[in-house]
């Protein structure tokens, strides 16, 4: 079995929910389970058998993302890490937009060092879609390369993801970011334009805190 | 006014059609997946394009207020193409997805033994996934085409109210509409059919059954004849009530049936898909619009 944090609560989630999503939810939980259905099968239609929707926790967490994320903990509890990553990989790769996320954010409640779901994150930092480039920069994104993380914060910067959905920017944040940042304050004010408070925040991490550990080499 | 284009192939046009569709009153669509233009080579050439019909293009329509849904099958054009068929193999997949609202484009083409078969395929997918069905008829013999079509439907079980027959004109809505299936009509610049014509054939059999469409794609069409069709109903004495049943409830209740329509304060009663924001931010071109 793999650990998969939920992305809420379960009793939340049910409250949030209601009376029959919650039993739509608990059936299709119970199905993956027993093994009488896949996760390829109940994946794509769960959030029309529950629900969709901001969870309205003010950390722009939806409904059906916690919905999805629950059916991918449960199948876990049977799945070895090489086998979970397999199944996360396909359920990506065939996945709707919604359903990309949802993987997305499975992936950043896995702190199993054997589960290495980085190609999935390079995958959606390639896309303009700004969900799915938010998801990506989860705590998840602790498995990138110090190059692809950096770009991955610039990248949020230039579609306007909020840096609050990068995880570890702080303890992360080193002197060529900063500078990549720097860069592209540069071009923002050259062509007239707001530089984001977000790029001003990464500016101002340019003397690292010394005793936070740099976890790139 | 609202209108749901139930028949755009969005991902050919610009987001200067989005903001003008948008202004025009468009607030829903459905592309149904076709051919690009020319012929594809793979499979996986479908699939990349049916990845963007069910993601990419769904998240730009929303940025401008618009709703994106679509339909999937290997199109009558590509039918005959043995590089192409295996597709057939891959429709499941993407037809359980939310948003997926019918089964199609599918139909004939040229006519031939290889678009049969497809055809004949792709309408037993729909009756067992119950998914309407998208069915294009020929340009060139559309009557015969019609006709052909028609004999499939039935052969295939499928509920004739399951079924919208696309791209119809004055000598082809008869037969359709005597089987019980619903009526696309496509309105062009100069082809197929006019907003003219188009009130015409209302006055002639009412607005029951009737979904009316751009089908706007890379070729010369326009985007915003559904409007201008709407507009010319209204100069001809229709009501309100009747243009909205033809342009949003018809298309609304036809699509319905799939029980994936993905329209705000529909189905399960949450706030769907809010449009384009990222935690409040509206993002255009890739950026924070003030
Ligand atoms: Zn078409």
């Amino acid at each position: 079995m793999t650990d998969v944090r939920l992305l809420l609560p379960a009793a939340d989630l049910r409250t949030a929910l209601g009376a029959d999503p919650s039993a739509a939810l608990d059936d299709m939980l119970a199905s993956v389970a027993a093994g009488t259905t896949t996760l390829a099968r109940t994946f794509p239609a769960a959030a029309r058998r529950t629900a969709r929707g901001p969870f309205g926790d003010g950390d722009g967490h939806r409904i059906e993302d916690a919905v999805r994320v629950e059916l991918i903990a449960t199948a876990a509890t049977d799945l070895g890490p090489e086998a979970l990553l397999d199944e996360l990989t396909l359920l990506y790769r065939h996945g709707d937009a919604d359903e990309k996320r949802a993987v997305l954010h499975a992936l950043a409640g896995i702190d199993d060092p054997r589960v290495d779901g980085s190609a999935l994150l390079l995958d959606a930092l390639r896309t303009n879609d700004v969900r799915l480039v938010a998801a990506a920069m989860g705590p998840h994104a602790s498995r990138l390369s110090a190059h692809d993380w950096r770009h991955g914060v610039l990248k949020c910067l230039f579609v306007g993801v909020p840096l609050s959905a990068v995880a570890d920017l702080r303890t992360r944040a080193d002197d060529e970011l900063v500078a990549m940042v720097g860069r592209f304050s540069d071009e923002r004010r050259a062509a007239g334009r707001p530089v984001p408070d977000d790029a001003r925040t990464v500016l101002a991490m340019s003397a690292p805190d010394p005793t936070a550990t740099a976890p790139e080499g | 006014m609202r209108i749901f284009d139930p028949h755009i192939h969005m991902t050919s046009r610009t987001t200067d059609d989005y903001e003008r569709m948008h202004a025009a009153g468009v607030r829903a669509v459905v592309e149904p997946a076709f051919w690009l233009g020319q012929p594809r080579t793979n499979v996986g050439s479908f699939t990349d394009y049916f990845d963007a019909l069910v993601g990419w293009e769904r998240f730009r329509a929303a940025q401008f207020g618009i709703t994106h849904h679509c339909t999937i099958a290997l199109n009558p054009k590509e039918a005959n193409d043995p590089r192409c068929v295996g597709v057939l193999d891959v429709l499941e997949r993407y037809l359980g997805k939310d948003g997926v609202v019918a089964v199609g484009e599918i139909g004939f083409d040229s006519m031939g033994e290889a678009e049969e078969e497809a055809f004949r395929r792709q309408l037993a997918l729909a009756v067992e996934f119950a998914l309407p069905a998208m069915v294009h008829t020929p340009h060139r013999d559309k009557e015969g085409g019609t006709a052909r079509t028609l004999e499939l439907v039935e052969e295939s079980g499928i509920d004739p109210g399951m079924v919208v027959v696309d791209h119809l004109n004055e000598l082809t809505v008869g037969p359709v509409d005597e089987r019980g299936c619903w009526m696309g009509f496509s309105i062009y610049p100069d082809t197929k059919m006019d907003p003219q014509r188009m009130v015409r054939i209302l006055q002639d059999r009412g607005t029951e059954r009737v979904l009316v469409n751009s089908a706007a794609d890379w070729g010369r069409s326009d985007p915003l004849l559904t409007r201008v069709t709407a507009d010319a109903m209204l100069a001809a004495g229709f009501s309100d009530d009747d243009v909205d049943t033809v342009m949003w409830r018809n298309p609304v209740e036809f699509f319905g049936q799939s029980g994936r329509l993905l329209l705000d304060g529909e189905s399960d009663g949450a706030d769907l898909r809010s449009p384009a924001t990222f935690e409040g931010n509206s993002v255009l071109r890739g950026e924070p619009v003030a």
